[in-house]
């Protein structure tokens, strides 16, 4: 035997792939991590008419909804730098918020019981989140009208940047925010989500 | 010795005295550090290779766990430029002492963790065959033993090997070329073929 044979021999005995086929290591990882406190930011996927959304949360509550659009491999580096690296995907902490999300795309859920964190938006854009989750299902408002609830009639453009940065999109209604004119203007997960979402709601 | 080495083994100490009271992360002001998970996703199978060949089956499983749960407690202050399957294999190592001389802390166990049957960790294209190899990498002295896994299995540099093992590049690589030598003599004297 040379020594090339010995250390494939060694490769080979030792080998790590497929070592945690069935995420056991990973779970209770997650769940040591989580138990000593060292889990800032767990997250999951969950399926949508709307695609693939991203869920993320701290201990606090939910701090991150994001559509595949977004690509959830740079929401992920960001929740990173923004909040911590500390992040593992760990379906448990999520599970309520995801059936909660299911139950409203099927139309048996008119409002989301999940505690937030709403870290991610400061200042007006803050105020202006906090206003959003008191606009009623099946209910819209304008930007203007919007800016005005926030504390700041004025700020209608930045009313509107703060429903385009809005971290948590669906549970934090931003898609019930429209134009003026009726229209249903801009939305992180195209205009044509926007619409579904505002459709469904007003059929309901 | 390079300064996450040091960091290491001061948060290593400090793990060992129970779980983190610091509820705050401490982000560093340059760290453009990637989620942890792709950490794992990307590092776990070489730190398996490394704690089976160090513990043997049984008890790698625990071992990985705790490797795992002292970098993601380390990770947050973690140089962007730091190697960090060099770091991971150095926590490893630190570990597998500690479970060596029986002074590991043993996670307690709880009935809210998924259990891991040793019988679970052995991978299934694993057999008696390499029970002898095993045998053989056990029987190495200590330098030679840690030279050829950190080496050949967790696939680091003998700089970093050396580092590990608290000698030069030089004496790592004459260590990982005995120890291969060593292992060769004990198959072709025919153990087994």
């Amino acid at each position: 035997m040379n020594d090339k044979q010995i250390i494939d021999r060694l490769t080979n005995a030792f080998a790590g792939a497929g070592v945690d086929s069935d995420g056991r290591l990973h779970s209770r990882l997650a769940a040591l991590a989580e138990r000593q406190g060292l889990l800032d930011v767990s997250y999951r996927t969950v399926d949508s008419p709307l695609g693939l959304l991203l869920l993320a949360a701290t201990g606090e509550g939910l701090v991150r909804v994001a559509f595949s659009s977004e690509d959830h491999d740079a929401v992920l580096a960001r929740l990173a730098s923004d909040i911590s690296p500390r992040i593992l995907r760990t379906p448990r902490r999520l599970d309520e918020a995801a059936r909660q999300l299911d139950e409203y795309f099927a139309g048996k859920r008119r409002a989301f019981r999940v505690p937030v964190d709403l870290q991610l938006a400061h200042g007006f854009r803050r105020s202006v989140l906090e206003h959003l989750r008191r606009i009623p299902y099946g209910v819209t408002q304008s930007y203007a009208a919007v800016a005005r609830a926030a504390g700041n009639p004025s700020a209608v453009r930045a009313a509107a940047s703060a429903c385009s940065h809005n971290p948590l999109p669906l549970v934090v209604p931003c898609h019930r925010v429209v134009r003026s004119d009726g229209t249903t203007g801009e939305y992180l997960g195209g205009p044509e989500a926007k619409r579904a979402l505002l459709a469904m709601e007003a059929a309901a | 010795m390079t300064a996450w080495a040091l960091m290491t083994r001061t948060k290593l100490r400090e793990s060992a005295r129970g779980p983190s009271q610091a509820a705050r992360p401490v982000r560093s002001r340059d760290a453009a550090a990637r989620p942890f998970e792709e950490i794992v996703a990307e590092h776990g199978p070489v730190v398996m290779r490394v704690c089976r060949a160090l513990l043997g089956p049984a008890d790698a499983a625990d071992a990985w766990s705790e490797t795992f749960l002292s970098a993601l407690e380390a990770y947050p202050q973690l140089r962007p430029e730091s190697s960090i399957r060099g770091w991971l294999v150095t926590i490893a190592h630190r570990k597998a002492i500690d479970q060596l001389r029986g002074a590991a802390r043993r996670p307690q166990p709880a009935a809210d963790l998924p259990e891991i049957p040793a019988t679970d960790a052995e991978p299934a294209g694993e057999s008696s065959m390499d029970d002898d190899l095993r045998a053989a990498l056990d029987v190495l002295p200590a330098k030679q033993r840690g030279a050829v896994i950190y080496r050949y299995l967790a696939d680091l540099s003998y700089a970093e090997v050396g580092e590990l093992l608290e000698s030069s590049a030089t004496a790592a690589r004459r260590s990982a070329a005995d120890g291969i030598a060593s292992l060769r003599k004990h198959f072709s004297k025919g153990a087994k073929p």
